[in-house]
């Protein structure tokens, strides 16, 4: 199935009723994703652009049998929805919030760990665009034309960036398996490592494209992953080799601050790893489309 | 969102950490006033601005007199103070924190941080403080003591009993060192601050615990629910070209270079600073415009980038998913007009109606450069940059 999302999952929209996910979800039906309905509480028993709207995540997963949650809730209430849903028994949750106070993220990693591993939640994001199998479904924010159904995964911070990559891999005709956005925040649900595991446990992903940025532990916890554990070849690029020190850098994680954070030191990291470095953001294709040959 | 040692310190004592008396003082005339009801015959003056090591630069001063007092706080005052942490430009001081003196027997270093890999906030302490950490974890990472704190129950006191003990503290002392890093811990949950940092913590003479120094920074992202935080903010202390484009809704940060960038996307925008670099430029900035923007916003991203007086070129560069190409075109369009754009400007537009967006450029009739990749973009920009420079320099 790729990796996290295809078409047999069943989405379930939190937010739903908002400007921006009545927008997106539009978007994500247009694209042959499976939308089940959506939460808005106080809503409950409404029709919603044709969807059915719910209460709470435990009721809409009792009707509905929803196993993938899409959260469009705006930042001060996302902690409390994802946990919603992660004692609702979802399977993976996707958190588009950009501004979750850290503070909030900590306690919802926390709250998580109340579960069983094997029963509990898969967070992506927050502060991501969302995740992509192209030709199948996809649960965020992207441009879906821009990817080609295909064997290489990415994985990466920014939403943008993981564009250029997917749209030069088009040009010299690689395809996507999965494209996973795991969000700028300093602490975030899955990390870069999380990720590639599944990649590598995938059978329909060959080879990984990592898109990775200045700021905290997840790119050399990766570089380590990749070293002792992955067969598939991995290629990555590392933004903000201009980035000054201690500037934080539009994401409320991108900001140098300690010892082997900072670009330079990362792409070292990740090249003594045998990672395939992606020089510069315009080079994806190219260097993608060799590693793979 | 940084802060002044002495709101820091107002803030501690309100969960009783202890701090030496002070004042504030905005002249001369006040740091002697503030000394006089202090009482006692030896101060520090100390220049508030949002930086560490001020001591190196001339910011912290021991007085013994009025005399003293006031050539010291003539010699702050409006001074622009350039530390390790404040960069080349430094910061402005505006206003000094006038302290009784303290008899250090001991010091100590004490520091909150929220950690990225434990996902948690981590307390790490070290007897040798006075130090910057970096320097502690250099030379002497053996006296470092680390303990985490789970967010479920939040710090306990066996905790900091464990972190007092391990200091060597005089065991008379542990009930007040206790309180002192249990208030700390207190204080940053209760203000969502992402660090907090006491060095040095001194041991006094007489036997007391004491915040001599206090560095506290706050978590942008939860000041929503903070607005008595809010209220702490310094623009004086702030870029003001940031400070213009914060208060436009831009997220922006300035930079020394002298090409402006307008891009969508955090991660994007870095890239393309790194692509300008790549070829040969140097950026004025970072700037996100963020996902939907409008031709308004566009507009107003255009007069955060051009409040930059060494701005000689703009780039844009542009891959929508929720953005629109026309509306960024469109916004374009308009800047150029109403801000009567003259310097080189290069447009890279990409993804969602790519083609109306481009349509618009081209029929706008104006001199705007496009190009189709980030790679492209970049050194487009860059030639055009150097070229206007020579034609200067040639006319010159």
């Amino acid at each position: 199935m790729a990796i996290l999302i295809d078409t047999s999952s069943r989405v379930l929209v939190t937010g739903l009723t908002g400007r921006i996910g009545s927008f997106h979800t539009a978007d994500m039906i247009k694209h042959g994703t499976n939308v089940v309905g959506g939460v808005t509480p106080g809503k409950g028993g409404i029709k919603h652009d044709g969807l059915p709207v719910f209460n709470t995540v435990k009721g809409a997963v009792a009707e509905t049998g929803a196993d993938l949650v899409i959260c469009f809730v705006p930042p001060p209430f996302a902690a409390d929805a994802i946990m919603e849903a992660a004692d609702a028994g979802i399977k993976t949750c996707v958190c588009i919030a950009d501004g979750i106070p850290a503070r909030d993220m900590i306690r919802v990693k926390r709250y998580m760990r109340r579960y069983k591993a094997e029963r509990r939640m898969r967070l992506i994001g927050p502060n991501c665009a969302g995740i992509i199998t192209p030709g199948q479904a996809f649960a965020g924010l992207m441009p879906p034309h821009i990817y080609m159904p295909g064997r290489v995964g990415i994985v990466g911070r920014s939403g943008t960036l993981g564009y250029e990559a997917a749209s030069q891999m088009k040009e010299h005709g690689i395809g996507v398996s999965t494209s996973v956005g795991i969000g700028g925040d300093p602490i975030n649900g899955s990390s870069f490592r999380d990720i590639l595991e599944l990649f590598e446990n995938d059978p329909e992903t060959d080879a990984v494209v990592m898109v990775g940025e200045i700021g905290g532990p997840q790119e050399a916890e990766a570089a380590a992953y990749i070293r002792d554990h992955m067969t598939k070849p991995v290629a990555a690029y590392i933004a903000g080799l201009s980035a000054p020190k201690g500037r934080r850098m539009g994401h409320a994680g991108a900001i140098v601050s300690a010892f082997g954070e900072s670009a330079q030191e990362k792409v070292e990291i990740l090249g003594d790893a045998g990672v395939t470095i992606v020089p510069t953001p315009s080079s994806f294709g190219e260097v993608v489309a060799k590693m793979v040959a | 969102m940084d802060i002044h040692e002495f709101q820091a310190k107002d803030l501690l004592k309100r969960f009783g950490v202890q701090v030496p008396r002070g004042g504030i003082a905005y002249s001369p005339e006040q740091a002697v006033y503030r000394a006089s009801e202090l009482s006692g015959d030896k101060w520090v003056v100390k220049a508030q601005i949002h930086s560490g090591a001020r001591g190196k630069a001339g910011g912290v001063r021991i007085c013994t007199s009025e005399k003293e007092i006031s050539e010291a706080a003539s010699w702050m005052l409006g001074r622009t103070l350039v530390t390790h942490q404040t960069g080349p430009q430094g910061k402005l001081v505006n206003r000094l924190y006038v302290e009784e003196a303290t008899d250090i027997a001991q010091e100590i270093y004490l520091g909150f941080v929220m950690d990225r890999k434990e996902e948690r906030v981590v307390v790490v302490a070290s007897a040798q403080g006075g130090m910057e950490i970096e320097e502690i974890s250099a030379n002497e990472p053996e006296s470092l003591i680390r303990s985490v704190v789970d967010p479920a129950v939040g710090m306990q006191a066996f905790q900091a009993r464990e972190i007092a003990f391990s200091l060597d503290l005089d065991p008379a002392l542990i009930p007040q060192a206790v309180k002192t890093i249990i208030g700390c811990y207190r204080m940053m949950e209760e203000t969502d601050a992402n660090m907090v940092e006491i060095n040095p913590l001194v041991v006094t003479g007489a036997g007391e615990i004491v915040a001599l120094d206090a560095k506290v920074s706050f978590d942008d992202n939860a000041l929503f629910r903070r607005p008595e935080i809010s209220e702490l903010r310094d623009k004086s202390q702030e870029d003001s070209r940031e400070t213009f484009a914060s208060d436009r809704g831009l997220n922006y940060i300035g930079l020394d270079g002298e090409i402006g960038c307008i891009v969508n996307g955090a991660g994007l925008a870095m890239a393309t600073l790194d692509m300008i670099k790549m070829a040969g430029g140097e950026p004025a900035n970072f700037l996100d415009v963020g996902g939907g923007a409008s031709p308004e916003r566009v507009l107003k991203s255009f007069k955060a980038v051009l409040n930059d007086p060494n701005v000689e070129a703009i780039l844009v560069n542009i891959f929508a998913g929720i953005n629109r190409c026309d509306w960024i075109a469109e916004g374009v369009i308009r800047a150029v007009r109403e801000l009567n754009l003259t310097m080189p400007l290069v447009v890279r537009l990409s993804g969602t109606n790519v083609e109306e967006g481009r349509r618009l450029i081209a029929e706008s009739g104006l001199p705007i450069q496009t190009a189709e990749s980030l790679a492209d973009a970049a050194e487009k920009v860059v030639a055009a940059w150097s070229d206007t420079r020579k034609s200067e320099k040639g006319a010159a």
